[in-house]
């Protein structure tokens, strides 16, 4: 009797703790699920919001677009307050970031490929610890504080070294921009020629040559994909940079291929006539048709840097 | 011979290149550091600013600078962490992967200019939050993104295989040993990166300057629909646009300094971070 009620009892808990287990199974995989769904929405979020980046500046631009069309942007005078017609050709601000873009990726490029070269292949290793921070350190100053040092200290030797009536000008800005992009393409780089494969370098040293034969005659061209990628990530960063520009490079909106003369980008001038601007108007959507041809440039500069990489990394 | 003395020859000349560059980021932060100590005492921190910025303090933008970067580190994190523990674990190859990853490349090449047009356009002005902390630290969030997915994703791929095959193979579920397996080991790669997306919130200004960024505010903001002052704006405004520069050159400088320590500390702090984790967990 007793053995036939601890029987029952031993199967009535068994059945408790087997339907225990079986719905923890369940609510684990049901958890399983929810986490799932929840790491895909998270996943997608960066999605979302390119999408609705592109698709806001779409349609703010629009207006101006279907009012005056296309031709009216592509102008040489950008006068978008007057007391006669406003002007909103585009034409001399395209050719403001040119100038400083080209300028700073000549002094930019050079610089920054050298000094990979040298931390990549030269510099032994203590050398490398102390100069790698060194150059991440130069890619953390903010862009405000290097505009600030370039109003303070550049602009009134770029006045008296050159002779000029201003210091505002192109070049300064230049020089500046290319402090921004030397960390980009020096990392970026030096990432490419540490991945050339050691047995190229073998093979060449076994061949007789010494290192300096070695870097020019094999690991630069080796790693000339990933070099040419950084160089594109460092002109596409300096495109799209503010805030130096704004301080720096005088702001006047005139159509000009000298180096010593103020001239204005589009990032400035969005970051500066924004503010003062009617919401709604045709100015308020010329300013977003120039947001939209800069993400398009900077856009084409990062997938071609990012296509370069791809394919490096695969072969 | 000859060979040789092309060799050291172009050596010294690459190594006086690297180096002229290091000249020139520490003359940067040296001629900051030169003008900018004097400017610096307790009052200067803690004050307000006075008489339209040319005396006083900088404290309100101090605690603004705080307040933004707090409320973009509260949305970017979980976000960055989430999406980097898909891409890394769940993600499988094909067309959504790919859409996911060039996206994210997208996002992190966006001029700061752009980001903030579209944090005014989106919203200040649709969503109706208006000029807030709000709106400026979700256009921050946006910014640094990027940054915060690729580094935690590249801290979870360095772990290796086994930790998540042992804690299968003892029955835990995908999301278990994730979650309490592979997460708690790669919080120091993803603190990392989260402490280099600080140092990049605190020292921009473009994207604040359309969504939140004010000159003078006479007091501190009481609510997270309240203007701000910033640090980088307040240098921007003070260094551009008021009126009486010659009063104002030692407090552009003591703002430039303070904003370029604080930028400097976050950054050494995660270089240091990140070398001695890399040192200790030699798996």
């Amino acid at each position: 009797m007793c053995k036939v009620i601890y029987v029952k009892l031993k199967k009535f808990f068994l059945k408790k703790t087997n339907k225990l287990v079986i719905h923890n199974n369940m609510s684990k995989k049901s958890k399983e699920k929810q986490a799932h769904l929840l790491l895909l929405l998270a996943g997608t979020t960066s999605i979302l919001i390119v999408l609705s980046i592109m698709l806001f500046l779409f349609k703010e631009a629009a207006p101006f677009i279907i009012d005056n069309g296309v031709s009216e942007l592509i102008g040489t005078h950008w006068r978008p307050v007057s007391f006669q017609k406003e002007l909103f050709g585009i034409l001399p601000l395209i050719s403001g970031t040119l100038i400083v873009t080209m300028l700073a990726a000549c002094s930019a490029v050079p610089l920054g490929v050298c000094g990979a070269i040298y931390i990549a292949e030269i510099a032994n290793k203590t050398e490398r610890e102390i100069l790698k921070p060194c150059i991440e350190l130069l890619a953390g100053i903010p862009s405000v504080v290097l505009g600030f040092f370039g109003l303070v200290v550049v602009v009134p030797f770029v006045k008296d070294f050159f002779g000029l009536e201003t210091g505002l000008t192109a070049l300064t800005g230049a020089s500046l921009l290319a402090f921004m992009a030397i960390p980009t393409i020096t990392s970026i780089s030096e990432d490419a020629m540490g991945n050339v494969p050691k047995s190229y370098r073998d093979a060449s040293y076994a061949l007789g040559a010494n290192k300096a034969q070695t870097i020019w005659h094999v690991t630069i061209p080796a790693a000339l994909p990933g070099i040419t990628a950084a160089i594109m990530l460092g002109i596409g960063r300096v495109l799209g940079e503010t805030m130096v520009v704004l301080m720096v490079t005088g702001n006047a909106a005139i159509m000009t291929f000298s180096p010593f003369s103020p001239v204005r980008t589009m990032t400035a001038t969005i970051a500066a006539e924004m503010g003062e601007v009617p919401f709604g108007s045709s100015h308020y959507s010329a300013l977003f048709c120039i947001s939209v041809v800069l993400m398009f440039f900077t856009f084409i500069f990062n997938m071609i840097a990012q296509k370069i990489l791809n394919r490096q990394q695969n072969v | 011979m000859f060979r040789n003395y092309i060799q050291s020859i172009s050596f010294w000349a690459l190594r006086i290149i690297t180096y002229l560059i290091v000249l020139a980021i520490f003359f940067i932060f040296f001629d900051i550091a030169w003008n900018g100590l004097p400017a610096i005492s307790w009052a200067f921190l803690t004050e307000f600013p006075r008489h339209s910025g040319t005396e006083g303090g900088i404290f309100p933008a101090i605690i603004g600078t705080f307040l933004l970067v707090s409320g973009t580190m509260l949305t970017a994190m979980p976000l960055g962490i989430a999406s980097a523990v898909y891409l890394s674990e769940y993600a499988k190859p094909g067309k959504l992967t790919r859409f996911i990853r060039l996206a994210i490349v997208t996002l992190a090449g966006t001029p700061s200019i752009v980001l903030g047009l579209f944090g005014l356009g989106f919203f200040v002005i649709f969503m109706d939050f208006g000029t807030s902390i709000l709106s400026g630290s979700l256009t921050l969030a946006c910014m640094i993104l990027p940054t915060i997915i690729v580094s935690s994703e590249e801290a979870l791929r360095s772990i290796p295989e086994s930790f998540r095959e042992g804690s299968l193979s003892l029955g835990a579920t995908k999301w278990e040993s994730i979650y309490k397996n592979v997460l708690p080991c790669a919080v120091p790669g993803i603190l990392t990166g989260g402490i280099l997306g600080i140092g990049r919130a605190a020292g921009e200004t473009a994207p604040i300057l359309l969504t939140v960024a004010a000159f003078y505010l006479p007091k501190l903001p009481s609510s997270v629909y309240d203007q701000v002052m910033a640090l980088p704006y307040h240098l921007y405004i003070l260094a551009t646009q008021h009126p009486d520069t010659g009063k104002v050159l030692p407090l552009q400088y003591g703002t430039a300094f303070i904003l370029i320590m604080l930028v400097l500390v976050i950054n050494i702090i995660a270089i240091t971070l990140r070398s001695y984790f890399r040192k200790k967990y030699k798996w």
